[in-house]
């Protein structure tokens, strides 16, 4: 019991809105040690190797939505930006547009959804999930409209070679989602942006009456929730050779599961990329897990939803026993 | 009825300086929301290391004055001069930049961040990381923990201030106000959540800043306050002024008395209700 006191209560978790919750790091090592008793396959090279690649996309679309939840809001629309950045990419392609072009494009559109949000949410008070629902289904919408339903194949090789190629052995979307994270790392806990994010969701009229912007920071943090779920949505079409109206749909189950598994609180102020990288890990374990042990994709349907409200009940009874102590 | 503004008139030290404008001056400052209205014409001198007490009835207008002084409403009508420029305030930081600090009754910290974090927020403390210009979370740190340091106190600057005492609490939103050499301090019920022993320590540090040459604007409900900290009495009802007194040229009583006179409009018998 002492070993496990000093392991839960080291400072090696770090303080305050920033600290890891140790508990999630024991879940993942419980976790890993279960699945490699119960599957032979599990602690193979190539079965690792899959599940990093299937959490690189989810992984980076949560980077964006991480900040916009520390910040207090919400974003649900993301999964539209992603299939609506790899449709306009493809086909700008098609269209005898280079690849750097069209991933410019692509991004600027994402970025254009999350300013679109931004503004609806920081400007005309609309609720985050009200308008970020409703750019969720006009996106996703405008998406079919505009392809007529059809999908797009990818036959730009570079483009492609993100989604199949490796550097040293490691998966070159599994690099770009380290360096993303790494620089979403680097900057938080060094620029005004990581700390303004934290005060507007900690106590945004706080912020507000320190003179602080909080409607042109909120304005930002949605635009770059935007453009990490386009990098996101252009990784996914290089992995799946094409672009569909239809992907990543219900990925925003996926993204806001792991953030608030990493521990983000839903109220905001807290929460960090580290945790939503630890969140990602132990969701997809289990969704290999479960595969691995043949559990019907349904069921595994059942079980992220079940996964997701406990770590929103954790996190609720965790904020009451702070708000009654 | 008597009329205690002009029985008190020629009392201001704001406008009895002479040569030295106030640090602020009022003059016919209107605020309204709506059909409603707030403030109705108000005229107030703030000398400089003054402290002045505002003091009226729920909804009399305090609370506009003192944020129409901190840059949160901006005036329908009116002008404001800080050391006689006229000066318009569109938000709180225009405020803090002519050296106006505000402490609001809530205290406007935010609970996730630590002491340091809020000391500084908004006003980070930033040093070159390459060719980046970086947070200097180590000189944050220092400087307030010497903040703390200097009123006496002794707690973590690292800390979230979610986890500290309303006292606590208190004096962080107090360092935070003195960190940047304020020339007025503007507090709005800053006892209201205090025990009698963190009161007193507020007093004593509000004399302090005084000798410093702060000037004090102090919102309360509560008489002992305004008569221990102030050197003039403003007196709000129905957004006008209603009167101003000096408390230390009356006996306590007879300062009271004349203040519950000119919060309620009604006389208040011997000044014995006081």
């Amino acid at each position: 019991m002492n070993v496990l006191n000093s392991f839960m209560n080291s400072r090696i978790w770090g303080r305050g809105a920033t600290a890891l919750n140790p508990g999630l790091v024991l879940a993942v090592v419980v976790v890993f040690i279960a699945l490699s008793f119960i599957s032979p396959y599990f602690l193979t090279a190539t079965n690792l190797l899959n599940v990093a690649k299937a959490l690189v996309i989810v992984g980076i679309a949560a980077v964006g939505e991480t900040l916009v939840i520390i910040a207090g809001g919400f974003d649900l629309s993301i999964g539209s930006t992603m299939a609506a950045a790899g449709m306009l990419a493809a086909y700008m392609l098609d269209s005898g547009f280079g690849v750097a072009a069209a991933f410019c494009a692509a991004i600027g559109l994402g970025m254009s959804i999350g300013a679109t949000n931004g503004v609806l949410i920081s400007y005309f008070r609309i609720n985050p999930l009200i308008a970020t629902l409703a750019m969720l289904a006009i996106i996703r919408g405008l998406a079919f409209v505009i392809s007529n339903g059809r999908e797009i194949v990818i036959t730009n090789q570079t483009w492609l070679n993100l989604g199949t190629g490796k550097l040293a052995g490691i998966p070159y979307i599994v690099l770009i989602l380290v360096l993303v994270y790494l620089a979403f790392l680097l900057l938080l806990p060094r620029s005004t942006f990581g700390r303004y994010i934290y005060a507007i969701g900690s106590n945004a009229r706080a912020a507000r009456l320190a003179g602080i912007s909080t409607q042109r920071w909120r304005l930002l943090i949605y635009i770059t929730c935007g453009a990490t779920a386009a990098l996101a949505g252009l990784m996914l079409a290089a992995r799946t050779g094409n672009a569909r109206p239809a992907a990543a749909m219900g990925f925003e189950l996926d993204v806001i599961t792991a953030v608030i598994l990493g521990g983000a609180s839903l109220k905001g102020g807290r929460g960090t990329l580290l945790g939503t990288a630890i969140g990602l890990i132990l969701l997809f374990m289990i969704n290999n897990g479960l595969t691995l042990a043949q559990v019907p994709s349904f069921w595994q349907q059942v079980v992220k939803g079940g996964i997701l409200l406990a770590a929103v009940l954790y996190d609720e009874l965790r904020r009451g026993r702070v708000d009654d102590g | 009825m008597p009329t205690p503004q002009s029985e008190m008139s020629g009392h201001n030290p704001g406008a009895d300086s002479g040569a030295r404008p106030p640090l602020i001056e009022l003059r016919g400052i209107t605020k309204k929301f709506g059909g409603y209205t707030a403030l109705d014409g108000v005229d107030l001198k703030i000398g400089e290391a003054e402290a002045v007490g505002i003091i009226g009835d729920n909804g009399a207008g305090k609370s506009t004055l003192v944020k129409v002084l901190s840059g949160v409403h901006r005036p329908s009508s009116g002008t404001m001069l800080f050391r006689g420029q006229k000066l318009t305030l569109g938000s709180p930081l225009d405020a803090r930049r002519n050296g106006v600090e505000m402490i609001y009754q809530d205290l406007a910290l935010c609970e996730d961040l630590d002491v340091a974090q809020n000391i500084f927020l908004g006003r980070e403390l930033k040093k070159n990381f390459g060719p980046f210009r970086v947070l200097d979370r180590q000189a944050m740190t220092e400087a307030a923990a010497n903040d703390i340091a200097d009123m006496g106190l002794d707690f973590d600057v690292e800390r979230e201030v979610g986890q500290l005492s309303g006292g606590e609490r208190q004096m962080v939103a107090v360092a935070r106000a003195l960190q940047f050499d304020p020339a007025a301090l503007l507090m709005d019920e800053p006892t209201a959540a205090l025990s009698a022993e963190k009161i007193r320590k507020l007093w004593e540090m509000i004399g302090r800043l005084k000798q410093r040459g702060v000037s004090i604007l102090l919102v309360s409900h509560r008489f002992t306050d305004i008569l221990n900290i102030c050197d003039r009495i403003v007196v709000v009802r129905a957004g006008r002024i209603a009167g101003e007194m000096m408390p230390h040229e009356l006996p306590p009583a007879q300062t009271m008395a004349m203040m519950t006179e000119m919060m309620t409009g009604d006389t208040v018998g011997n000044g014995a209700e006081a």
